[in-house]
């Protein structure tokens, strides 16, 4: 059976349980320095899968309540769209 | 980071100082590996602040004789940086090259300047006609150019681990690092700085280095000082990782805009925007979006279908000649390192040597007379002809 630790928590990235144990225990105790250190958060699911697991570590982590832990800085857009959308409103360069 | 509560702390060190960016977290290891002790204040995490959001381009293209050596300074140090510095975070250091699009024959010429600059101090960078830009990177629309400048040697860092990596190592030479510990004002007295106040209590210090970027204005304020140097906010956004094709920093002189491809193969645009609030606050630009994708989609067509994932901005810390303020101010005790209008990140590794160089009263390694806090009472400004 697979051990809880090597559960895959932000798939966009690839990281692993206990890779958020690892830099939690070496003292980065807030979701949005994890995110800058492993880039959780940072892909195309913005979070969706891993944020609330990783709150939840960091609860255990640091003694406090869940809803007193940060859940960090969530940014726009909130679903991925084509560049050539953003510019011209279509998917297909116009030049 | 550290977890450390400022509350059950001894209240004193050699040095405080006031802002956990690049420079700060940089200064802070410095002064802590030749021995000074040292307490620094950050009102969030490290790198939260202009350090975390800027684009993270590093280069030697810069038009003053002072910022071109220490530019090529900070490009002797990266290389080694992440081990010298523990190795525990990846830097993503890379060198895939940094471009200045000329669109006029103004800024060719200027841009030929620079580039005979740079090559008097050893740094080599050579002038490209749009033949060779379009032999080296034929992915490149180059309609319109007349020309570039380009260094192979410049590139890129992970901006928030290269901040992260000299507070944690600045803290294994027993720096003590506050994050999420905003300093509320500094503390002097007849003319001398005796510390800072931090949650209403008093820290003291007999010298206290500012690097609180752009809100160095407002802490430096609290004890008289004035600092001209004002915020200005810049966006940016992200894309999906695609193959890496080690696309150079690019940037186009006609309308500020720039793009490059990050280790993970993501993609950074941006672009400078006249229209953008003047503020400190990050926020996002609805319009940035469009310009931005408009402006650089015409020089990389075939990034049309790659998707962006998100977008950011932060604030420029702008003074009235687009370079930084590294000097003493007039309350003895208290130096600045700020002001670094828009290309300040890759300055952390001389930033940081200078203020421990200030600290121990060592000749500086490189004349930083320029740097002056005084020169714009003099009105001896000097311009910053490379800035973005
Ligand atoms: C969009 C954008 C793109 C950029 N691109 C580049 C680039 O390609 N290359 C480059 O070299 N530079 C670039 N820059 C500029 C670069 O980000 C800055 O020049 C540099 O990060 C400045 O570092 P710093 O340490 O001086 O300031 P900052 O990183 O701003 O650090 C100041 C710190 O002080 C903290 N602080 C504020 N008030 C207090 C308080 N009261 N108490 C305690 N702490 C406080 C803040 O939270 C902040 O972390 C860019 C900037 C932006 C916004």
């Amino acid at each position: 059976m697979m051990k809880e630790d090597d559960v895959i928590i932000c798939r966009c990235e690839e990281i692993t349980l206990e890779e958020i144990r690892s830099w939690i225990g070496k003292g980065y105790r807030h979701f949005d320095e994890l995110k800058r250190i492993l880039r959780v958060g940072m892909g195309p699911c913005q979070g969706r899968g891993c944020r609330d697991i990783i709150l939840r570590e960091l609860a255990k982590a640091t003694g406090e309540p869940l809803d007193k832990i940060d859940p960090g800085t969530i940014r726009p857009p909130v679903k991925p769209i084509k560049l050539g959308l953003c510019a011209y409103g279509k998917e297909g360069s116009s030049i | 980071m550290s977890g450390n509560k400022a509350q059950n702390e001894k209240r004193t060190a050699d040095a405080i100082i006031v802002g956990g960016g690049v420079h700060g977290a940089s200064a802070a290891y410095h002064l802590a590996k030749e021995g000074a002790s040292v307490a620094l204040f950050e009102k969030g995490y490290l790198s939260s602040g202009g350090s975390g959001r800027s684009a993270a381009g590093l280069r030697q293209h810069f038009g003053t004789e002072v910022n071109c050596r220490l530019a090529k300074y900070n490009l002797e140090c990266f290389p080694t940086l992440q081990n010298d510095l523990g190795g525990e975070l990846d830097l993503e250091f890379t060198q895939w090259g940094y471009l200045w699009v000329a669109y006029t024959e103004e800024s060719m010429t200027q841009l030929e300047k620079n580039v005979s600059l740079q090559k008097s101090l050893d740094i080599p960078s050579e002038n490209l006609t749009p033949g060779e830009m379009k032999r080296r990177w034929p992915y490149l629309n180059v309609e319109r150019m007349i020309g570039a400048a380009f260094c192979a040697k410049d590139g890129h860092i992970n901006p928030h681990t290269l901040t992260m990596a000299y507070g944690r190592a600045a803290e294994k030479l027993g720096a003590r690092i506050f994050t999420y510990t905003p300093a509320d004002k500094l503390l002097a007295s007849r003319g001398r700085i005796t510390g800072v106040q931090v949650a209403g209590e008093s820290w003291s210090a007999p010298r206290v280095l500012l690097t609180a970027g752009p809100w160095s204005t407002a802490l430096a304020a609290s004890v008289g000082v004035e600092l001209p140097v004002t915020s200005e906010r810049h966006n940016l956004l992200v894309t999906e990782p695609i193959e890496p094709f080690n696309c150079p920093m690019t940037l186009c002189l006609d309308d500020g805009a720039y793009f490059k491809q990050v280790p993970n193969g993501s993609f950074f645009f941006g672009r400078d925007d006249p229209d953008e609030p003047k503020t400190i606050e990050s926020g996002n630009s609805a319009k940035f979006l469009e310009g931005v994708t408009k402006s650089v989609l015409q020089r990389i067509p075939a990034l049309a279908g790659v998707r962006v994932i998100h977008q950011w901005s932060g604030p420029y810390d702008v003074t009235p000649d687009h370079q930084a303020i590294i000097d003493w101010t007039p309350v003895e005790g208290l130096w600045v390192n700020c002001g670094w209008s828009g290309h300040g990140l890759q300055f952390g590794p001389s930033g940081g040597r200078l203020a421990k160089e200030m600290f121990f009263g060592e000749k500086t390694f490189v004349d930083i007379r320029n740097f002056r806090l005084s020169r714009f009472e003099e009105g001896d400004l000097f311009m910053e002809p490379a800035f973005i």
